[in-house]
């Protein structure tokens, strides 16, 4: 069952303005659709800029969007009043990188996570505590950590208690906003098998965004790569990450550092680095960085859009013949 | 081989609150030769950045490198150094690069300013020479359209032409050794190929030593010629690159192999280490590792040296003796 559709996302920063007239808007998500379906995770992957994490932002309404629409179980969310768009709050939650940053050094742990159970008037009294112990627990922490600060935590701890925080309201969707990038990767892997688990016993919708495509196929089936602000690739993690269909997601994954010095696999090593967002390239935005041998004039003239090519949806014009390992 | 450093029993120690010292770094020893790649793996707080500035004797005060520490540059006492000729050493024979560039780049001086600055100091070269190496430099660290860049300010490039300027100003006096502390962490994957591609030509074609810290087991995989695992301030495996990752031998090697998502391969859940890395003030006794080993046995209550496991492969652990 479909839980949550995008259509045509749009978010520009700093268009127009007092101070900025003269300058572009830099086109952070530029036209960006996709759906999740309930109990489903999609993860969304790209480099710094790519615009990513202002989708997740943008779909919760943290930040207002330019353009488009989303579909939340049949509501209109950028149509929504600040009232309706609090209640829909319950349902939709984020967790981000870097907890330490959103949680309120002079609250404790218990009242951080009481916080929405409150607001929500979802408990009163002493049921309050009762469920704040549960929450730390459901999430692997002891419940008298709920006395605590969060600088008596670590990094590790700090994500668990972030995440209890966003189970409080008993939310149907959460947006993983890089949760796992910051830890190392013992506790990374501790902190993804916690997640899985809550979304198979809660029946969670996870947007998962992220930058690690190893990280990805562990908790993601399906996967949507973006480069300057839209999705270049989109399909099943097995299939995308076996057979890429367009060039920059070969170039991602072959980047990708494996622990096996026998893997043999080849790098290709990109040259450049992502353009701007405030002036992208014209036709396929990265065409100025490909290196796929058909690659022609009608790159550089013509934007390509999104469609089926063998298991996935690619843009790219010559998708068909995209060399998945390419000498440098 | 060449050997060019040798560390032997490297303990670095800090006071507590009530002034009693702690060793975040407790008896490490390793050498580095000529044109090769020693990387040294470990998670947060294990002391594999302070090992890295202790070659260089930076380690901030009221830290301090303890007796019987030894660090030998060729035929040089590094710990018996006077401060000025302690200063010939770093960055004339022993350069470094850091995870944040910004923090090291002077905002206000140019990129071609603050690697010609480099050379003046360590190399008795004419300014307008100097600017010359400088642009040289940055070709050979493969900055795009080296000449114009000269001129730009570091707010003006991106985080890994950063980097490239970084590499250029730890190569300006042609050091023999390199030591790299987590050099592509803020940066993204496929800018991070390139920087590791990069270091690599460099390593190759001038015949340095490098040696690389990092958490990341995968960036090793494909760069080092010898690995060794930190835990508690130790080292607790070391061997050949393919040795490590064929027979991963130590329990806490192999916990972080069984944390790491693979790109191939079945998917299968995740087996992480349980429990955190102990504060350094608070080592376990024993083997410090002993509290979250699920291998632990009667004799882990008493701390292992480091033990064969096979031709040039170690590690800290009584099960190698099995």
């Amino acid at each position: 069952m479909m839980l949550l559709s995008i259509r045509d996302l749009v978010k520009h920063y700093g268009a127009g303005g007092f101070f900025r007239r003269s300058e572009p808007p830099v086109r952070a998500v530029d036209g960006v659709s996709f759906e999740l379906e309930r109990g489903e995770t999609l993860a969304l992957v790209g480099e710094s800029g790519c615009g990513k994490s202002s989708i997740g932002r943008t779909i919760l309404r943290l930040q207002e969007p330019t353009g488009g629409t989303a579909v939340f179980d049949g509501i209109d969310v950028f149509s929504l009043d600040r009232g309706a768009l609090r209640q829909l709050r319950r349902r939709m939650q984020i967790i981000f990188q870097d907890p330490y940053s959103s949680l309120n050094p002079r609250m404790t742990v218990g009242a951080a996570v009481a916080e929405g159970i409150e607001i929500h008037r979802l408990a009163r009294g002493p049921e309050v505590g009762r469920r704040v112990a549960a929450l730390l627990e459901e999430v692997g922490l002891d419940p008298s950590y709920a006395r605590g600060y969060p600088h008596e935590f670590s990094g590790g701890q700090r994500q668990r208690i972030g995440i209890a925080r966003a189970l409080a309201v008993e939310p149907s969707f959460i947006v993983c906003d890089e949760p796992v990038s910051a830890l190392d990767v013992s506790v990374q892997a501790q902190v993804l098998n916690l997640l899985a688990d809550l979304q198979r016993d809660r029946g969670l919708s996870y947007l998962f965004i992220a930058h690690d495509l190893a990280v990805v196929r562990q908790i993601a089936r399906r996967v949507a790569v973006m480069y300057l602000g839209r999705i270049v690739e989109e399909g099943s993690t097995e299939a995308l990450l076996s057979e890429p269909r367009h060039p920059y997601t070969a170039a991602l994954l072959s980047a990708v550092p494996e622990p096996d010095p026998a893997s043999g696999r080849r790098r290709i090593v990109l040259g450049g680095e992502p353009p701007s967002p405030s002036n992208p390239p014209s036709g396929c935005p990265f065409h100025p960085r490909c290196f796929h041998p058909a690659k022609s004039d009608r790159c550089r003239t013509e934007r390509p859009v999104l469609r089926a090519v063998g298991k996935t949806f690619a843009a790219c014009h010559y998708a068909e013949s995209t060399p998945t390992q390419v000498p440098h | 081989m060449t050997r060019v450093l040798d560390v032997e029993n490297l303990r670095v120690s800090f006071p507590d609150a009530g002034g009693r010292r702690f060793y975040p770094v407790d008896g490490v020893s390793f050498r580095l030769d000529r044109g090769k790649t020693l990387a040294i793996v470990g998670e947060s707080g294990c002391g594999k950045s302070l090992t890295s500035l202790a070659l260089l004797r930076l380690i901030p005060p009221p830290g301090r490198i303890d007796e019987g520490s030894r660090i030998r540059l060729e035929d040089t006492d590094l710990l018996a150094l006077k401060s000025e000729d302690l200063r010939q050493v770093r960055g004339r024979r022993i350069g470094m690069i850091f995870q944040d560039p910004m923090t090291s780049l002077n905002p206000v001086f140019t990129v071609g300013n603050q690697i010609a600055e480099g050379i003046l100091a360590h190399l008795p070269v004419s300014k307008t020479q100097a600017r010359d190496r400088a642009l040289q430099l940055l070709q050979e660290v493969g900055m795009p359209d080296a000449p114009a860049r000269l001129d730009a300010y570091p707010h003006q490039l991106s985080g890994g032409m950063r980097q490239r300027v970084m590499i250029a100003i730890a190569l300006a006096a042609e050091p023999d050794i390199l030591v790299a502390d987590e050099p592509t962490t803020a940066l993204d994957v496929t800018v991070q190929a390139q920087i590791l591609e990069v270091l690599d030509q460099l390593r190759a074609r001038r015949g340095m030593a490098v040696l690389l810290i990092t958490h990341d087991l995968g960036i090793v995989a494909g760069r080092a010629d010898r690995v060794a695992v930190m835990y508690a301030g130790q080292f607790v495996e070391e061997a050949s690159t393919s040795d490590l990752f064929a027979l991963p031998s130590h329990p806490y090697t192999q916990g972080l192999f069984a944390s790491v998502p693979r790109i191939s391969g079945p998917v299968q859940r995740l087996a992480p280490i349980p429990g955190t890395v102990p504060p350094a003030a608070a080592w376990p006794s024993g083997c410090r590792f002993r509290p979250r080993c699920p291998k632990a046995f009667e004799k882990s209550h008493t701390e292992p040296p480091m033990l064969p496991v096979g031709p040039g492969h170690t590690m800290r652990c009584w099960l190698a003796e099995e």
